[in-house]
């Protein structure tokens, strides 16, 4: 699935072309791959970097941070735009006069019902 | 809600063909034609009014005659079927008959007021663009007649859908717009989808293609009122179609 990465290393046109192709999936995919490739060489120095105990004591739970951050975000922004959603009564209000207006008006011009 | 006249900058070359797929709405095509009738002819927009009716056994086909008669031939025009095919059918067979060089596609059961159309085509002017959405979620837009539930299934859907698809459009299952004709009948061909889903297929494949697309806030009047209409078979057809574009687009 990932062959291009192999043959094309650096981005060029071909690799750009993939990318502006990929299927949402895909994307998601990818994504999580990286995070995932960045979280595990962190928590684990996988590259021997000697990376410092406290750095990869944040690192460790940095996935379960990140969705209930997330969780938090979804959760808020739904919840504030079903609270600010608007009713349009003015608009059912004027829709019903027009109705009326409407009715008079097409039965003047011989409209049977 | 604002009502600015678009008659000034009106240009004669273009036509905007309205496309009023029906079924069972004798009651309501008199009012939407009226309208429609209304409001072009305030804002001075060249138009016809195209309807697509499936064979409805009430009798829409006889009503739509009569509005023929009253508002004459060039303005009403019947392209009617033997029975119910389909949304994306529908468009199809609706613009092989549009004469009009841009197509706005609405609801006939008047949950979608003439009113905007003004508006839709000042912001196609304004931006180019391939298409504009009409949107309830954002600006003035909004909804009458939709409880609690209804309201949080439809921002929870939306918001969902905004994060696994980013569409770039905020009213994805919304179906009052404007396309130019050719970006219509390219888009149709390729969504396959049905309900809900085929509207949001629409603007999905549209950014897809790199289509341009505006935004009108419309205010959306349910017509049925205070129940709810969307059930368990509705949402579980929605995240269906949902997870098919996530997968192929």
């Amino acid at each position: 699935m990932f062959s291009w990465l192999i043959d094309e290393w650096f981005p060029g046109p071909e690799v750009t072309a993939v990318l502006l192709t990929m299927t949402k999936l895909l994307e998601w995919v990818f994504g999580v791959l990286l995070l995932g490739v960045a979280w595990a060489l962190m928590t684990f120095d996988l590259l021997d970097l000697k990376i410092p105990g406290t750095y990869r004591e944040v690192a460790w739970p940095m996935p379960v941070y990140l969705l209930v951050v997330f969780g938090c975000y979804s959760l808020a922004t739904v919840g504030y735009r079903v609270a600010t959603f608007n009713d349009c009564e003015e608009a059912s209000i004027e829709l019903q006069a027009q109705i009326m207006e409407a009715k008079e008006d097409l039965r003047r011009k011989g409209l049977k019902m | 809600m604002t009502n600015r006249k678009g008659s000034q900058q009106s240009r004669d070359s273009d036509k905007y063909s309205v496309l009023l797929p029906t079924y069972n709405e004798r009651e309501n095509l008199p009012l939407i034609v009226w309208l429609l009738v209304k409001y072009f002819g305030e804002s001075g927009h060249n138009y016809e009014v195209i309807v697509i009716d499936d064979g409805s056994p009430d009798g829409t086909l006889e009503v739509a005659k009569q509005l023929q008669e009253i508002y004459g031939e060039d303005k009403i025009l019947l392209r009617p079927r033997a029975k119910k095919l389909g949304l994306g059918t529908a468009y199809i067979h609706g613009i092989k008959h549009a004469t009009g060089n841009y197509v706005f596609i609405m609801d006939a059961d008047l949950s979608h007021h003439p009113k905007f159309i003004p508006e839709f085509i000042e912001k196609q002017r304004e931006g180019g663009y391939d298409l504009v959405s009409g949107t309830r979620y954002r600006g003035d837009g909004g909804v009458y007649g939709w409880d609690l539930r209804r309201k949080l299934i439809s921002r929870g859907a939306n918001f969902i859908t905004q994060v696994l698809l980013r569409p770039g459009a905020s009213d994805l299952t919304g179906s009052f717009r404007l396309y130019k004709k050719e970006v219509l009948e390219s888009l149709v061909e390729r969504c396959v989808s049905k309900g809900y889903v085929f509207q949001m297929e629409m603007i999905v494949r549209a950014r897809q293609l790199n289509y341009s697309i505006g935004e009108v806030p419309i205010s959306f009047v349910d017509r049925v009122y205070g129940e709810s209409k969307l059930g368990g078979n509705e949402i579980v057809s929605f995240l269906k179609g949902l997870l098919t574009l996530f997968a192929t687009t």
